[in-house]
Formats: C-alpha cells, sequence, structure tokens
C-alpha cells in the first residue's frame, strides 16, 4: 500500500477535507465550470482581480474526488496575487509534472504541488488533478465559460 | 414479483444431465472453480495482487469458448456472409445464420427470423426509436414514450432524440428511495397517448429487478408497444419473451460473455414485417435501381452492411457456454454472493449501500463516508479489485438519489467467496487511507 499513501499523502487528504477558498465569491470578475464526464466531477472556479490584473482572490465550490478537491485548493493557495501570465506558466509547469512530460523537481516556492507527481503512475486520475486548473485558465480565456476533460 | 420467479425456471435445457461436468454435487450449486478455469483473463495479477474482477455489469470477462470461435472465423472461414458462392463464405454464412438459432434457443422462441443482430443495446434502441417513430401512422407531436428512472443512457437518449424530432413527450416511472420503481399509480403513467413503453429489467446501477410484468401488463391495455432492455439480466437470469409479455427484448453480447461489437434484438415478426428498414446499404436490399429499392425481409432488412461477423460467431459460443454452465445455476449462485455482499458492507461502519430493492441481480452500489467512488476505485484496484465508480450511465438516477456516483461491485458466475473476502479487505484499505 506504499504506493496509495505516496498518491494520498496527508497534505492531499487534508486539503480535501478541509478545502481552503471553498467559497462563492462576492461579484468575481471571472467565472467557469468545469466538468470531467468519466466521473461526474464538477467544479465551479471563481476569480477577482486586483491591482493590475493580479489574481487577487480565487473561490471554488466542488463536487469531485480527493484529487481533485485538494488540486483545487492547493491552486487557490498557489496562484493568490499573481499575474495571470505567471499563473498561466505555473499550469504549464503543473500540467507537464502531473503527466510525466518533465521530471525536475518544482522550484521552492511551489513546492506544495509535489504532492501530486505521484499521480502521473496512473493515467485515468490525471484528469482529477488537473480539472481545477484547466477551469481556471478557461475563465481567464473566457469568462463565464465551461472546461471539460474530454 | 413473478418475474423473479420465471427467471429461475429453466426455459430451454439444452443440457439436461449438465454435460458440462461443472455441477458439483446439489442441483442448483456451481463448481465455481471449475468455471474460473474457462476465463484465462482471471488468471492474473494486478499491482502484485489477484485480480478479482468484479465489472462484469460493465463487460464480462470471456471464456476460451468464445476466443477460440472468434479466432476461428479469422483463421478458416473468413469470408463475408450472404454473398460468395466460394466455400468459405458458404461456410462463415452458415456459421452466422446459425446463431440466429442459437439466439432463438437462448431466448426460447421458435422462430429465429426474428432474431436481429445488433451492435448491442444501445444500437438496438437507435434502431427502434428510428423506426418505430414511422411505423403505421406513426408517432404523432403530444403522444407518449415511457421509461423509467432506473433506466441507463441507452433507453433515455434515442428516445429524447427522437422525441425532439417527433413531437412526443417523453414520461419517466419515477422511483422510490429504496431504488423501486413506484408501481402503484401507473395508470398516471400510462395512457392512451402512450405508444412505448421501453424499460430496463435490471438496473445496471443498483441492482433492482423491476417488475415488469406488472409494467407491460399496464401497458398492453393501451396498445402500447413494450420494448424490454435485458442488458442486465440476460446473463443472469432465464429470460425468455414466453414468460415475459413484450414486443421486443434486446441485450448486448458483451455484457452476456461474448465479444463487443454484436447484440440481439428480438421482436415480434407481425411487428418487424411492418416496421421500415433503418440504416439503408448492401446485404439489407433486393433490388436496388437509382429511382427506388425493395428490401430484404426480416430480419436482413434491419442489418445494412457487413455485420461484425466474428462478434457474431463468438456471441452464439457465448450462449452456448452459458447455457451449458445453467443460467439458472448462475442465478442461484450469484444471488448468493450478492447477498453476502451486501450484507458484509451493511455490517461495515460508514459504508451505505445504495437502493434496497426487495429483488437484486447484476450488482451492489455503495458510498463510503468521506470518500469519493473514484479516489475508493484507485485504491481498491491496486488491491488487484475491478470495480466501478461514477455514475454508471444513469444520470438521472444519480441525481435521483442525490449522488454524484458510487461504487459498484457487479459479479458474473466466475466469482466466488474469496473474491467477496477480497472486495471487503479493499474497503478497509480505503478506509484506513482515509482514516
Amino acid at each position: 500500500m506504499s504506493s496509495m499513501r505516496e498518491l494520498y499523502q496527508e497534505m492531499i487528504i487534508d486539503h480535501s477535507r478541509s478545502p481552503r477558498n471553498h467559497k462563492k465569491l462576492d461579484n468575481p470578475d471571472l467565472s467557469a465550470r468545469g466538468h470531467n464526464p468519466l466521473c461526474g466531477d464538477e467544479i465551479d472556479m471563481e476569480v477577482k482581480r486586483g491591482e493590475g490584473g493580479v489574481l487577487s482572490e480565487i473561490g471554488f465550490e466542488a463536487t469531485a474526488c480527493a484529487i481533485c478537491t485538494a488540486s483545487a485548493s492547493i491552486l487557490t493557495e498557489t496562484l493568490k496575487g499573481k499575474s495571470e501570465e505567471d499563473a498561466r506558466a505555473i499550469f504549464h509547469r503543473f500540467h507537464s509534472t502531473v503527466t510525466g512530460e518533465v521530471e525536475d523537481p518544482y522550484p521552492s516556492d511551489l513546492m506544495k504541488l509535489e504532492v501530486f507527481t505521484g499521480v502521473k503512475d496512473y493515467p485515468s486520475r490525471v484528469k482529477c488533478a488537473t480539472l481545477a486548473w484547466h477551469t481556471l485558465i478557461q475563465a481567464l480565456d473566457e469568462n463565464n465559460g465551461e472546461a471539460s476533460t474530454e | 414479483m413473478s418475474s423473479y420467479r420465471k427467471r429461475c425456471q429453466p426455459l430451454v435445457n439444452r443440457n439436461p444431465e449438465d454435460g458440462s461436468g461443472l455441477n458439483a454435487g446439489e442441483p442448483m450449486s456451481l463448481n465455481v472453480h471449475e468455471i474460473q478455469k474457462h476465463f484465462p483473463g482471471l488468471n492474473q495479477q494486478v499491482h502484485g495482487n489477484r485480480l478479482v474482477y468484479l465489472d462484469s455489469a460493465a463487460t464480462t470477462q470471456k471464456p476460451v469458448a468464445v476466443m477460440d470461435a472468434v479466432d476461428s472465423v479469422y483463421r478458416q472461414d473468413c469470408a463475408n456472409v450472404h454473398r460468395g458462392v466460394h466455400t468459405l463464405s458458404e461456410r462463415a454464412t452458415a456459421r452466422f445464420e446459425g446463431v440466429r438459432k442459437v439466439v432463438a434457443g437462448f431466448l426460447g422462441i421458435s422462430d429465429s427470423r426474428e432474431v436481429i443482430f445488433t451492435r448491442g443495446v444501445t444500437e438496438s434502441m437507435n434502431l427502434l426509436a428510428n423506426t418505430l417513430c414511422h411505423l403505421d401512422s406513426g408517432f404523432q407531436p403530444g403522444d407518449e414514450i415511457l421509461i423509467s428512472s432506473l433506466d441507463h443512457h441507452a433507453n433515455i437518449v434515442p428516445w429524447q432524440l427522437i422525441s425532439e424530432k417527433m413531437g412526443t413527450v417523453l414520461k419517466v416511472i419515477p422511483c422510490d428511495d429504496a431504488g423501486e420503481l413506484i408501481l402503484s399509480d401507473l395508470d398516471q403513467w400510462i395512457s392512451e397517448k402512450t405508444r412505448v413503453v421501453s424499460v430496463g429489467h435490471v438496473s445496471n446501477a443498483i441492482g433492482t429487478v423491476n417488475d415488469i410484468d406488472t409494467i407491460f401488463a399496464e401497458a398492453r391495455k393501451v396498445g402500447a408497444i413494450t420494448i424490454l432492455d435485458a442488458a442486465q439480466s440476460a446473463p443472469h437470469m432465464s429470460i425468455s419473451p414466453k414468460n415475459i409479455d413484450c414486443d421486443f427484448l434486446t441485450f448486448s453480447g458483451h455484457k452476456t460473455y461474448g465479444p463487443t461489437g454484436a447484440g440481439v434484438l428480438w421482436g415480434k415478426r407481425e411487428i418487424l414485417d411492418r416496421m421500415p428498414p433503418w440504416q439503408g446499404g448492401g446485404d439489407m436490399i433486393r433490388t436496388v435501381s437509382f429511382e427506388e429499392s425493395s428490401f430484404a425481409e426480416t430480419p436482413w432488412k434491419f442489418e445494412a452492411g457487413t455485420p461484425d461477423i466474428a462478434a457474431v460467431i463468438g456471441l452464439g459460443a457465448a450462449l452456448e457456454f452459458l447455457d451449458s454452465i445453467g443460467r439458472d445455476k448462475v442465478c442461484s449462485h450469484e444471488t448468493r454472493l450478492l447477498q453476502k455482499i451486501e450484507s458484509a458492507l451493511k455490517s461495515m461502519d460508514g459504508v451505505n449501500v445504495v437502493g434496497e430493492p426487495s429483488l437484486r441481480a447484476c450488482c451492489v452500489s455503495f458510498t463510503l463516508d468521506g470518500v469519493h467512488p473514484h479516489d475508493a476505485a484507485t485504491i481498491m484496484d491496486q488491491n488487484g479489485v475491478a470495480i466501478r465508480a461514477g455514475h454508471h450511465c444513469a444520470m438521472p438516477l444519480m441525481k435521483r438519489l442525490g449522488l454524484p456516483a458510487t461504487i459498484r461491485a457487479s459479479v458474473g458466475m466466475h466469482n466466488d467467496e474469496a473474491d467477496v473476502e477480497a472486495l471487503l479487505q479493499s474497503v478497509e484499505a480505503v478506509r484506513e487511507i482515509f482514516a
């Protein structure tokens, strides 16, 4: 079961049980809905922009598995205060790592994302780990849009 | 509840002495260890653990007899059917058409020309929706089609699509919290406007065996066409239009130990003969000119194009295999296993069995407190236990039950007590991780 402990690390269990920023925002500037038809996971992402367009607040509501919920929770902490450009770059880095394309360790400010690296060995679960991120990018691309993993 | 009793009555005893040698002792017992030898796919490890396959409702593992049949088609009898005069084509045609008789025997019917080969239940339902809408005077706007809240998407979406086109109204028999259809006020759902009543026999999502006799009796009173989706009953119990009074019955080969790509639609000849063809093309015609075409007879007018010949022949081998074991024995064996699974799960803290049908077949669905089914499925797979997590192509039912998804353990003839034990241990493993 050691590989399962690796996949479901304490931090993932903790964030899935007590997700951070699991709330609706007042007057969000951007929002999008994400959906994984394979498992029925659904997520609503909302973003408030601050000075200079930075993502000053991110909130989400999800009916989803532990990996998806924890990923959304950690996303909201990781991307808060980042510029849109940085957010896209971090998404790209995260995506490359969970799909196994990139094996380099994360830079120190993104170390929290390391807990999802084990997902690369479970192809059907990669979509769980990336749904929140795809949804956030969808909100940046097209407000009120819909993202799907399929 | 007469359907349940009927399902344990042998329809066709093609092997009265049980010459398969699989019978160990008492009449209704089945020698599961002998049966397991027929399924080479079971003999493997997954993540270092013995594979425990509890996903037969998605698709069954295949017995050697089926693989051999498919293999021999391509090795010896690879030719198109219904068109060549050369020897290989004659052989392929004879084997292909021979399966119609096997299916007739499996269903206990006398006229094998009532058997249409489709790709499975989904295609059968699309065929029915697209041809019944033009039968006789055709569907009129405001006519109604009745399905059930326990149905698979295959018995929902084709009727929705045709309703959009024809202006018919889709009605749904509701279910209660136990996952049983509410039949006390059926007259609310069935009226003179009802043209088609199409219902699943066994719920693929929660295992309810529906009281189809009551539903179809009410449908007959208003002259509605009755269709039975037997996808989840054909592998588990004896079913026959002789015992279940319906106009059409359909099942998928791949859920009945056959290959993917072939399924069966049975229909009453007098209705089939009046129905227009569905898809047009080769094989379904008598003559073709650029002005008009005339069509082949039933069943060939519904089988346009080259069929999945090998899959159909494999399906024949699967049905013969299933009947050589005996569906009544399979039924009692599986019912015993399902009862064990259900009662063991109910005795565990934090485990919720979904639905409490009075008659169960096929599967047990459950949820775990504080654990999403998808996380459970990954951890259970790590233990070698293959179950399904998700909405089971029954999203309206999941919504009715207030669940995004469930964990479903579905059984086949090869499952045994050790599999049940492994299932329960894997559930414990999930709870440990999420403790």
